[in-house]
């Protein structure tokens, strides 16, 4: 994890179909895990996408985040992409923890 | 070698058409990092298409993925795209033996322990890479085709490009005569016109007329059009299976030399009625012997 000074609002995806737009805005230190999400499919796939959030959240070893999530209908494999990118973008991972 | 009569592009940054890259019955789906990404999106792209790799089933098309050229973004997509196991990476703008080399290199380094190698296809499409299409086609190892970009090609020199292609007959004939010399594949410039089906079957039919083994595609649409003009058809099956028996039979009576309707039949038209053959079983159609 990069420090905490270097961190800022990280965004990735589309309002498209198919896509996903992930926003990761860095917390106060202890602040914890926050997911908001919105999706047209919450209902039947809402807990899955929670899910693939916190896996990929889990495996990069992030802190204190605070992640909005407005899914169109995406893949699991692409929630993943554009999460890594936007954590990415935010500094919250470094380019050499993603796989 | 593998069939690569179409190869499909498809827009690396775009979810929807990645997931459905393999319902099309391309030969190869290229997953595009490079002319289909803006610039600011190469990172999302990258890591989409990486996703896409090791998750979505392209079911038998080749998986192909076009990297950006090196002085670019190239050095971080083959880091990441190749532990993905794609089969193939597209290199664009290679204007020398030293592009690809540079290219091997960096793959090798990046390809995990039992991974089945990742080949290469050089994309042409600068007047030095077609004014060195035979040394970049005899680069040892990975690379197993040489691809024409015709648009890029016909831009730096500042011609006009038409249906006909009349501008680019001279650089379609050096790529697939230095792919021919060194053993490898040559595979023709996508049509860009996806709403002209007439014109993609005359483009299609002109590149393979003059010895193309495969099209680069833009659409799904194209897909079937470019199928037609590649597979071959019931008489040419027929003749090939002609030729075939009448030199057997020939060979059987001491001859390397038959005689089929009043025309002789000699080694290339049998090493032709041959690949005509293999190709069609291999494409499940009707082949009597």
């Amino acid at each position: 994890m990069s420090e905490a000074g270097k961190r800022t609002v990280g965004q990735a995806g589309t309002l498209e179909s198919n896509d996903v737009m992930i926003t990761v805005s860095p917390g106060e230190e202890g602040s914890g895990i926050s997911i908001e999400l919105t999706s047209i499919v919450k209902e039947q796939y809402g807990d899955a996408i929670q899910k693939t959030v916190q896996d990929v959240v889990g495996e990069e070893k992030c802190r204190d985040i605070y992640i909005t999530v407005v899914d169109r209908g995406a893949l699991d494999c692409t929630i993943r992409a554009r999460l890594l990118t936007a954590l990415l973008r935010a500094g919250v991972v470094q380019k050499k923890e993603v796989i | 070698m593998n069939l690569r009569r179409t190869m499909l592009f498809i827009p690396g940054n775009n979810p929807g058409m990645l997931q459905n890259g393999g319902v099309f019955g391309a030969d190869s789906v290229i997953l595009d990092l490079e002319d289909a990404v803006a610039p600011q999106e190469k990172d999302a792209a990258r890591l989409l298409v990486a996703q896409a790799l090791q998750t979505v089933d392209y079911g038998t098309s080749e998986r192909v993925v076009r990297i950006n050229p090196l002085d670019t973004f190239g050095a971080e997509d083959i880091q990441m795209i190749v532990p993905c196991q794609p089969d193939v990476l597209l290199v664009p703008k290679v204007e020398g033996v030293q592009d690809i080399e540079k290219v091997t290199a960096l793959v090798a380094q990046a390809e995990t322990a039992g991974q089945k190698p990742v080949q290469l296809i050089a994309l042409l499409e600068t007047a030095k890479g077609i004014a060195l299409a035979y040394e970049i086609a005899q680069s040892k190892g990975r690379l197993t085709a040489l691809a024409l970009g015709a648009e890029d090609y016909t831009a730096g020199l500042g011609a006009t490009r038409t249906k006909e292609g009349k501008e680019i007959f001279t650089a379609r004939s050096l790529v697939i005569n230095a792919a021919a010399a060194a053993g490898i594949q040559s595979l023709d410039t996508p049509f860009t016109d996806a709403n002209d089906e007439a014109g993609l079957y005359q483009d299609t039919l002109t590149g393979k007329e003059l010895g193309f083994k495969g099209k680069l595609a833009i659409n799904p649409r194209q897909i079937d059009v470019i199928h037609g003009v590649f597979n071959p058809t019931p008489a040419v099956i027929e003749w090939a299976e002609e030729v075939v028996h009448a030199i057997r039979k020939a060979e059987s009576e001491g001859s390397g030399v038959a005689s089929l309707h009043g025309k002789m039949v000699d080694a290339p038209i049998v090493a032709r009625a041959e690949y005509i053959l293999k190709l069609a079983r291999r494409l499940g159609l009707e082949v009597m012997q």
